[in-house]
């Protein structure tokens, strides 16, 4: 397997495997650490141990049965993920989606930013000794789910955005479940606040530990969370807005300290607009009004039609038999997933299968700054950069 | 959203050939997005010339990946997506390969974030970089053989058992995974 080449002339040192089953590596990560005493002198991650091949399985379904192997990679961003890929489809189909869907695809991808972060924040801070965040990060968490159940029958992998909308009509009583979220949620991340915030342990485990400079972070192509911690105000809904986020008003959080710290705050206020945004998309949301695209033979016929028109009955048995063929050409779209810039790249043959589908994992692209962010730093903060980072091994690994 | 990706693709597509005329091989414009087909002996050069230059100032390289057109020649096409943060814009290098000869300059020079993008696009395609400071596999265990993501290779594997034999040298590759 991998080798280290021992630093010629430096004091003896040790080679030390970190992984794949290390708690703190948040799945599947390997990482090779050549060690001084308690001195990191070099790191070289080792991925790949939860290559599944989903870009390579992508090219031997149609464009909507693609929807369900998106769901799996970032398992705690599954929406983000269907977005991205119907976004991207939608592109390159030149299809416009209904207003009230993408308000619905924004509110549903805004409370999966919350949840995504509250696992971070919990797990951040149980590897770094904060046992009792945990449980609160996913009693709260707990409630989204229920909200994901109540919009999509299922809790996680969801599959609720679709290619020209989503799969379906928000169900009755959405608007309490989510009002009600909203009225517990700012008090709750106030609480996790109270316990880490000032905390002079996890202070301690936390600042100045991690820097990286901002050239250094755009030179290595980081973004998300940890770019915008190193002072770049760079947010894909802000800057490319999609899904009509140029209609919603929040900010977006940027610290200068760019350490470990520094992105625990930007989180965390992240969280906050978040809601702040949900709340937006609520009132946006309006009673009446397709979630779905007119599109025949793209989009699947109502149910109704389907039973009733022969050729509501047609497109239908063609969508699910042989799909629809975009004409030759690729697009590529970005959003702003919770672990940085989320890219689907698709290119088209004419054919019904996708050509190729490419995604732009943050957390694989963030994860190569790592060896970075560790050397010359202490053996028990490379836990703490690892979770800094916040990467999804389904992700990386894809 | 369509009439400033055009505008902007004037400025890369006139900058890129005022610093010399053959540097553009093509420009295509499809949905509002801009591609550049930069030739290969000048695609660093290029793309250096992308991240430098005051009027474009791509700094980050957000996503570079690969697309093969087997059987068509040149099958390959790398497309390097760039982003300028100060001028809030998009646009798509790419070049083109053939099969017989699938090397290209790495950009890691110019942006360090390509090594691990194009450690994937190797281990995935079988692409060489020049100049990669560490051109090893990176998903796939490295005595994996083949390239998994070429159009040529089946999408269940050439046989149940990943890397136990001899199916690779014995020539009539897709005769035996049919038999599978």
């Amino acid at each position: 397997m991998t080798t280290v080449e021992t630093a010629t002339g430096a004091a003896k040192t040790m080679v030390l495997n970190m992984g794949p089953q290390h708690p703190s590596t948040h799945g599947v990560l390997r990482i090779l650490l050549e060690l001084n005493g308690e001195t990191v002198v070099k790191a070289i991650p080792d991925l790949g141990y939860l290559h599944t091949g989903i870009e390579k399985s992508c090219e031997d379904k149609t464009y909507s049965q693609v929807i369900t192997l998106t769901d799996r990679m970032d398992y705690l961003n599954p929406l983000g993920n269907n977005l991205v890929y119907c976004l991207a489809v939608e592109k390159l189909l030149g299809l416009e989606v209904p207003k009230r869907a993408q308000y619905i695809r924004v509110l549903m991808v805004e409370l999966q930013r919350i949840s995504s972060h509250l696992v971070w924040l919990g797990t951040h801070a149980i590897d770094l000794g904060a046992m009792s965040v945990f449980l609160y990060c996913f009693r709260e968490r707990e409630e989204i789910l229920k909200i994901f159940e109540m919009f999509s029958g299922q809790r996680m992998m969801t599959s609720y955005i679709r290619i020209g909308g989503v799969a379906l009509d928000p169900p009755a009583g959405w608007r309490q479940a989510v009002q009600k979220f909203l009225n517990m949620m700012p008090a709750r991340v106030d609480e996790y606040e109270t316990l880490l915030t000032q905390n002079p342990i996890w202070t301690r485990r936390t600042k100045d530990i991690g820097y990286i400079s901002p050239q250094d972070a755009i030179a290595m192509s980081m973004t998300g969370p940890t770019l915008r911690a190193a002072g770049v105000a760079y947010d894909n809904r802000k800057v490319f807005p999609y899904s009509s986020y140029e209609e919603f008003k929040f900010d977006v959080p940027t610290r200068t300290e760019s350490d470990c710290y520094a992105r625990y705050l930007v989180r965390v206020a992240e969280m906050r607009e978040s809601l702040k945004i949900v709340k937006q998309a609520m009132e946006k949301i309006t009673h009446e009004g397709p979630v779905k695209a007119e599109a025949p033979g793209i989009i699947p016929p109502q149910r109704e039609k389907m039973k009733t028109e022969m050729e509501a009955l047609i497109y239908h048995f063609k969508i699910f038999t042989e799909g629809f063929s975009p004409q030759p050409g690729e697009a590529f779209v970005a959003v702003e997933s919770p672990r940085g810039e989320l890219g689907c790249f698709v290119a088209s043959d004419g054919s019904p299968k996708p050509l190729r589908v490419h995604f732009r994992a943050p957390s694989f692209i963030n994860l190569q700054a790592l060896p970075k962010l560790i050397e010359g730093q202490l053996i028990a903060d490379v836990i703490a950069c690892i979770g800094t980072i916040d990467i999804v091994l389904g992700e990386v690994d894809r | 959203m369509t009439e400033s990706s055009s505008q902007n693709a004037n400025v890369v597509v006139e900058s890129l050939r005022s610093w010399s005329p053959t540097a553009v091989a093509e420009v295509i414009e499809f949905r509002g997005e801009t591609t550049v087909v930069v030739p290969r002996n000048l695609f660093r050069a290029a793309a250096e010339r992308c991240r430098s230059d005051n009027k474009l100032q791509f700094n980050l390289l957000t996503d570079a990946t690969c697309v093969d057109r087997y059987p068509v020649e040149p099958r390959f096409e790398l497309n390097y997506h760039l982003v300028s943060i100060p001028r809030r814009d998009r646009v798509r290098l790419q070049v083109r390969l053939s099969g017989q000869d699938p090397v290209v300059d790495s950009l890691v020079p110019v942006w360090p974030g390509a090594n691990w993008l194009e450690r994937e696009i190797f281990d995935l395609f079988g692409i060489r970089f020049n100049g990669h400071p560490d051109l090893r596999r990176i998903l796939l265990p490295e005595d994996w053989e083949g390239y998994p993501l070429r159009r040529d290779f089946p999408v269940e594997g050439f046989r149940d058992v990943p890397n136990s034999g001899d199916v690779f040298n014995s020539g009539d590759l897709f005769k035996k995974s049919s038999m599978l």
